[in-house]
């Protein structure tokens, strides 16, 4: 089998990298290393020393400009985008106190002038308005809209330029995210002129791994300033420790632009030896996709486990459900952010048991509408439920327009980390988190509850269940309910990370079935299993046959394995199988 | 029975509507014009807003008195992003509707399957998007940019102003995007980019899962040279994409992503403040200042009833095309297609830019190009113009099969394939 | 002899079905030729064309009717062999444009040209030929169904899982052929046809011509499923969807039977799917889209399982209703095709033929009362 064969050929590629040796020798006190060097006098004496804004006889030199600060940002808002790049170059160099602030709001596109009276404004939203402070006096200057203001663009190029600026500014703040912020930039934008700044930075660190961070943040700085063959080679080892991809990006850049054989050499060796590292997290990083695209596929797939799985009934409206609760969210957070938006944090949560009923009761009201006539005809269920998801899209469509909808992601959602060198974004991690709660919770119902009690008796022997009292097609709506339910569920958590439009579902809900029936019909926790499977092969073919290839050969591997074992990975038995 | 009466009951009319229609045409009866533009399926999501443009261009045409003392009238049909379908109806609109001219299509494989009805029924279809080239025919205007008047300046801008110096071509597997892919690639190495700093990736439609491709443009990023994307990825995989980007930490200092199929309506679904500083080539921004501009959106937005709606760019192409089929109707003196046809080239009428766009012989029309910048309020910022208008390169120069191409519809070339190298219309006429 | 066996072989209905089917084929390309423009009588093309779709979707409801009407294997792939049957035929027609393609290569369709192709590659080769794409046309989509069912019957793969996987085929299928490296067009997939058989695929006659053949075809479909339901095979065929345990005790070999009918309803589909071609004038990945596999079950549904005239009628009226309504209610067709498809499920379980029996039977019944 030409499948399996390609299969296990990646499993043993993985283990190949898995087990390769890792570099991870740490050299101790790395953070003392060439820190101690007096700083080169001649350099200080520059006028980019201005940069290291703590420097008291720096300070005095501002004072004395203080005057010309209003040039300075004058000329920020005044020509061209070269024009600005050089303003941004003097008003750093000013080290005036107030240009860290100017500078950040121009990056962030806060900077204005007032039409009315060319003033130069900083504008912070405040409502539907914003308010305004003078830019150089930092005082309130009342509020003002965009149609009075004009924004003092910038591009990405002066956004470096600005954050590389900044950055040098900012490396004394007392915050320690905007020191760690400075340093991390500095890292991936060295630039020679903040050395000076950065060795006073070293030196007055008293937090570990910010030292840490500054300490590499100069040795990239070293990499490409005019040091010695020695600076540099210890830069190299520093560098080549830190081993992740923006070291890998000063190290090839350190390759391409050394002339000595020895540093090229070095920068080479230490590029190698970073890559290693990062092909043997390389393997564990597909894992982890797999397991997340899995966690999605789990999502899709855990409420047409019920009412597929258990019921028997084809629901082809399924991904509509998902899509109802997507659209819960929406519904939720452009309430919350037109009347209550210091709530918006919170708009998931509020989401999930909204989306919940609203889709249950959207499927029960399926079931006692359509199903409960179609019982023992299963695939005249998939006629009709496909009708249904035609209108549910149209209407859908109809109510909230064709186009997508913005649904934002909470700040706890938002952002990555960093476990070695896999990046694990916070937003996944929320859905893997979620999903399994969803799972463990609905194994807790079927269990445990006299209603999971009712749903697995009337499933397995109606007529039986029946006689012994059971309100059968009460309990039928409650399962469908059930099952819709958390197919709403799974649409807020998709709502994170997909388009929220009326073709939503229809993307998960072959993926779904694929799911229930490769995991066998009638277990949960072969959905379980399958969606991990699925995921996690899906990602590992990903990077070797792409993104199309690899869903064929899943597709592929699914229809054989189907004839393998004709009723899934976990199939039931006994006889409630005819 | 049943079967038998509908089809003939259904043909009767069809017969007796085509007979009113012919004699209807002469006594000032409103002009008839087609909208073929996706209301269902997949393309809906894009196509729908065109609908809406058209029905508001062709009403204030009609407050102003119509065309030729005749008023107009839509006959809007949905071809539900159906392939086969789009024929169809295509059809229907010219043998049945007897329509003027047509406003539609979105996607390539639409206009391709419509194109052999428009030629053979000699109709008139204005296309509003941004497409591959490669081709002109005698009876649809391109209103939207060939891959010069969007991709190409792009990736100067890139070059000249980000010092970009490895690429990541990023696309859907369609023909768009392999088109376009190919002519930069070739134009790249054309500029010294060397083969292992270009990466080309494509992507299944509605691709919704960008862990690993994510992964991989940062790992291409990370070779020490200033990296950027060129994404020709389409429409609705965007959304996913860019989340991903956002939370991976990928930003547009680091990784700048310029795409050539994300305008206003796209950014509309996601929250752009992680994605601030990423690009878009377009021929128009919903940002641009001019008095056209203005009041179009103040039209659109009263039109559609909704204060935030947004404009884009093919939203510009069918008010251009549209302005530019009602001169030449009035140049004409008629609506008769051939007529209509050879009134259209040279008719020039002002854009949305703040310029004037002008209907070349080849069928498409000059274009500014504009890079933005995608800012926290899903609107772009114009960063870079060219500075004057940019013709459309209909076959491409830089693929070896198409350099020797042009077309000119103007007599007595009449050709939309001239090979210059043979003297012959025809493409390579061996 | 045969063709008289044949005839005896069918019910009423059916023989008045496929005169009728016959009748549309016959007389309606020849109003459109004979008939001056002018006349009331007059068939424009279009109306052939669109004649000539609704027909060959009738041949794929009918194919499908068979598998699952008969046999009661619910497919929701076979819109891939139809598919298939299509591709065959678009390969054909690309063959034909020759040097008459936008880049006037002889040799290679557009597509290829700009997708750098040097050569033709090997599956291309001998689609040129009118009697080898004919070949294929009921060769690839039957070697499918034959590989396919082969190894889902033999495992006794049924019901539900049954139909999950030939979604998982279709679906496959599709993004397989959306990729441009397939070197079948990707999604743009072929269009632009020339000719067919050397006739111009545009002229008025030829659009005649293929709405002929697409009502006989059907006709000839509707005989051969009409000789197969009527036969011990078919009473075999019927058993296996009511009671597969029970036949496999009474010792038929049930996978064989299966096997049969559903190699047969694939190369019908691919039949139906090359008429379906030349008329629409595009073949793409979408027609393999697992939604258009479920939409021809649908027909099926409408129109009657398990009887063969429900699927033709199926076919035509819910397609007759798309052209209508998506012209006549752009904006709100979707609900009334969905509508339609729960009240035909909930309300008509056998369809419109369903319905027309019930009435007679209900009229009969009261007729019979009344002299009581």
């Amino acid at each position: 089998m030409f499948f399996l064969r390609l299969l296990e050929r990646f499993a043993i590629g993985w283990n190949r990298s898995r087990f390769h040796p890792i570099a991870n020798a740490r050299t101790g006190d790395a953070g003392s290393r060439g820190t101690s060097r007096p700083a080169d006098s001649s350099r200080t004496g520059c006028a980019l020393a201005g940069v290291s804004s703590a420097l008291a006889a720096v300070l005095i030199a501002a004072t004395a400009w203080a005057a010309d600060l209003q040039t300075l940002v004058t000329n920020l808002t005044t020509g061209g985008f070269g024009d600005r790049e050089t303003a941004i170059g003097a008003l750093a160099a000013s080290g005036d106190a107030r240009a860290a602030p100017i500078l950040e709001a121009l990056g962030a596109g806060q900077l204005y002038v007032r039409k009315s009276d060319n003033a130069v404004v900083i504008g912070r939203p405040d409502g539907n308005q914003l308010a305004l402070t003078d830019a150089i006096t930092g005082k309130s200057a009342g509020a003002g809209n965009e149609a009075e203001l004009d924004r003092v663009r910038v591009n990405n190029r002066l956004r470096g330029v600005i954050e590389a600026a900044v950055g040098s500014l900012t490396l004394m703040s007392p915050d320690p995210r905007v020191r760690r912020d400075a340093a991390d930039s500095l890292f991936k934008r060295p630039d020679p002129a903040a050395l000076t700044a950065l060795d006073a930075a070293v030196a007055a660190e008293k937090d570990a791994r910010i030292k840490a961070a500054f300490t590499e943040a100069r040795a990239a700085v070293v990499l490409v300033s005019d040091a010695t063959k020695q600076q540099k080679l210890e830069a190299l080892e520093i560098v080549r420790e830190r081993g992740n991809r923006d070291a890998l990006s000063v190290l090839q850049a350190a390759i391409n632009s050394a002339s000595d054989p020895e540093i090229k050499a070095a920068a080479t060796a230490a590029a190698a030896s970073v890559r290693q590292t990062l092909a043997a997290w390389e393997a564990a990083q597909n894992v982890w996709y797999g397991i997340s695209l899995g966690s999605v596929l789990l999502l899709a797939a855990i409420g047409l486990a019920i009412t597929f799985g258990t019921m028997g009934v084809i629901n082809m409206a399924h991904g509509e459900m998902v899509m109802l609760g997507a659209y819960t969210t929406f519904v939720v957070q452009d309430i919350i952010r037109t009347s209550a938006p210091h709530l918006f944090d919170a708009s998931l949560v509020i989401a999930l048991p909204l989306a919940f009923v609203v889709a249950g009761l959207v499927g029960i009201a399926i079931e006692r509408g359509i199903i409960r006539f179609l019982y023992g005809r299963p695939l005249d269920t998939l006629l009709a439920t496909w009708g249904l998801s035609l209108v549910l899209q149209q209407a859908v469509r109809s109510i909230f327009g064709p186009s997508n909808r913005e649904v934002g992601a909470p700040s706890f959602m938002s952002g990555a980390f960093q476990v070695g060198q896999i990046t694990v974004t916070y937003g996944r991690l929320w859905i893997v988190v979620f999903s399994l709660v969803v799972f463990a919770a609905l194994i807790l119902v079927l269990r445990k509850t006299p209603l999971g009690l009712y749903m697995r008796a009337v499933t397995q022997n109606r007529p039986m269940a029946s006689t012994m009292g059971i309100r059968t097609p009460r309990v039928d709506a409650l399962t469908f309910g059930l099952g819709s339910g958390i197919a709403g569920l799974a649409g807020v958590a998709l709502s994170q990370i997909d388009n929220v439009s009326p073709n939503l579902g229809q993307g998960y809900i072959i993926d779904s079935f694929m799911v229930v029936v490769f995991g066998g019909v009638g277990n949960l926790f072969g959905t379980l299993v399958g969606a991990t499977a699925l995921g996690i092969v899906n990602k590992f073919l990903e990077p070797y046959a792409g993104a199309v290839l690899g869903k064929i050969l899943v597709l592929v591997f699914i229809i054989l394995f189907i004839q393998r074992r004709p009723r899934g990975l976990f199939a039931l038995k006994g006889r409630s199988v005819e | 029975m049943k079967l038998g009466s509908i089809l003939k009951t259904g043909m009767v009319a069809a017969g007796l509507l085509a007979g009113a229609a012919g004699s209807a045409l002469a006594q000032g009866a409103p002009i008839k014009v087609g909208v073929l533009h996706s209301l269902s399926g997949t393309m809906a999501i894009s196509e729908t807003t065109l609908k809406d443009v058209m029905l508001m261009l062709i009403d204030e045409q009609n407050k102003k008195g119509g065309v030729l003392g005749r008023k107009l009238e839509a006959v809007v049909v949905d071809p539900a992003s159906n392939w086969p379908l789009f024929a169809e109806k295509a059809r229907e609109l010219l043998q049945k509707e007897k329509v003027a001219a047509v406003f539609g299509c979105w996607t390539s494989v639409s206009r391709k399957s419509v194109l052999p009805v428009f030629e053979e029924l000699n109709g008139i279809l204005f296309y509003p998007v941004q497409y591959e080239g490669e081709e002109s025919s005698r009876n649809v205007f391109y209103t939207g940019a060939a891959p010069n008047q969007q991709a190409i300046p792009a990736v100067d801008y890139l070059m000249a102003n980000e010092k970009v110096q490895r690429w990541v071509l990023a696309g859907t597997d369609y023909v768009y995007p392999r088109t376009t892919n190919k002519i930069l690639e070739a134009y790249l190495k054309q500029k010294g980019v060397k083969q292992e700093d270009i990466m080309i990736n494509y992507t299944p439609f509605g691709h919704s899962d960008w862990q690993s491709i994510v992964a991989e443009i940062k790992k291409f990023g990370s070779a020490g040279k200033k990296t950027a994307v060129v994404s020709t990825i389409n429409g609705d995989a965007n959304v996913p994409f860019y989340k991903e980007l956002g939370n991976a930490g990928i930003k547009a200092k680091d990784i700048p992503v310029v795409a050539f199929s994300v305008g206003e309506e796209e950014l509309a679904g996601i929250d752009t403040k992680p994605l601030i500083g990423h690009l878009a080539a377009w021929n128009y921004f919903q940002s641009v200042k001019n008095p056209g501009n203005e009041a179009f959106i103040k039209a659109w937005q009263t039109f559609t009833k909704n204060p935030k709606r947004v404009t884009n760019d093919p939203m510009e192409a069918h008010v251009i095309g549209f302005a530019m089929w009602i001169e030449a109707v009035k140049k004409a003196g008629t609506t008769d297609p051939d007529k209509v046809i050879d009134a259209m080239i040279g008719i020039t009428v002002p854009n949305l830019t703040g310029g004037y766009s002008a209907m070349m012989p080849n069928h498409h029309i000059t274009k500014p190009v504009l890079i933005g910048e995608i800012q926290g309020n899903g609107q772009f910022d114009t960063v870079w113009q060219t500075p004057g208008l940019v013709v459309a390169e209909e076959w491409s120069p830089h693929l070896p099969d198409s350099k020797d191409l042009i077309a000119d519809w103007r007599k007595p070339m009449n050709c939309g394939n001239f090979n210059v190298v043979t003297g012959k219309c025809g493409g390579k006429g061996k | 002899m045969i063709t008289r066996f044949l005839w005896q072989g069918m019910g009423r209905n059916l023989r008045l079905g496929v005169l009728f089917v016959l009748a549309i084929g016959i007389i309606l390309p020849l109003l459109n030729q004979l008939m001056p423009a002018s006349s009331a009588l007059y068939v424009p093309a279009w109306v052939l064309q669109l004649i000539g779709k609704y027909l060959s979707f009738a041949s794929l409801a009918l194919a499908v009717d068979l598998v699952w009407g008969f046999c009661g294997i619910l497919t929701l792939g076979h819109a891939a062999f139809f598919a298939l049957g299509g591709y065959c035929m678009g390969m054909y027609l690309m063959r034909q444009i020759g040097s008459r393609g936008q880049y006037g290569n002889p040799l290679l369709p557009d597509f290829m040209v700009f997708l750098n192709y040097k050569e033709l590659p090997w599956f291309w080769h001998g689609f040129d030929q009118f009697w080898f794409a004919a070949i294929m046309i009921v060769a690839v989509p039957s070697l499918l169904a034959l590989a396919l069912g082969w190894f889902a019957f033999r495992s006794r793969v049924t019901g539900v899982y049954l139909s999950i996987i030939t979604q998982a085929m279709t679906f496959a299928l599709m993004l397989a052929f959306f990729r441009n490296d397939m070197g079948l067009g990707g999604n743009n997939g072929m269009t632009d046809f020339k000719d067919i058989l050397g006739f111009s695929v545009q002229a008025d006659s030829t659009r005649a011509a293929l709405c002929f053949a697409s009502a006989l075809v059907l006709a000839i479909f509707l005989v051969i499923a009409g000789a197969v339901v009527g036969s011990r095979f078919g009473k075999a065929l019927t058993a296996v969807r009511d009671a597969e345990s029970r036949m496999r005790f009474l010792g038929y070999r049930v996978e064989g039977y299966k096997l049969f009918v559903f190699v047969l309803s694939a190369a019908m589909a691919g039949v139906a799917g090359a008429l379906y071609v030349p008329q629409v004038g595009i073949i793409n990945p979408s027609e393999f889209s697992p939604g258009n596999s479920i939409e021809a079950v649908l027909w099926v549904a409408v129109g009657g399982r398990g009887t063969l005239i429900g699927p033709v009628i199926g076919a035509v009226a819910v397609n007759f209703g798309k052209t209508w309504l998506t012209g006549a209610l752009p904006e709100v067709w979707l609900f009334a095709l969905g509508a339609l498809f729960i009240a035909v499920t909930l309300f008509l379980p056998r369809g419109i033929v369903g319905l027309w029996a019930q009435i007679r039977n209900r009229d009969t019944a009261r007729k019979a009362k009344v002299p009581a």
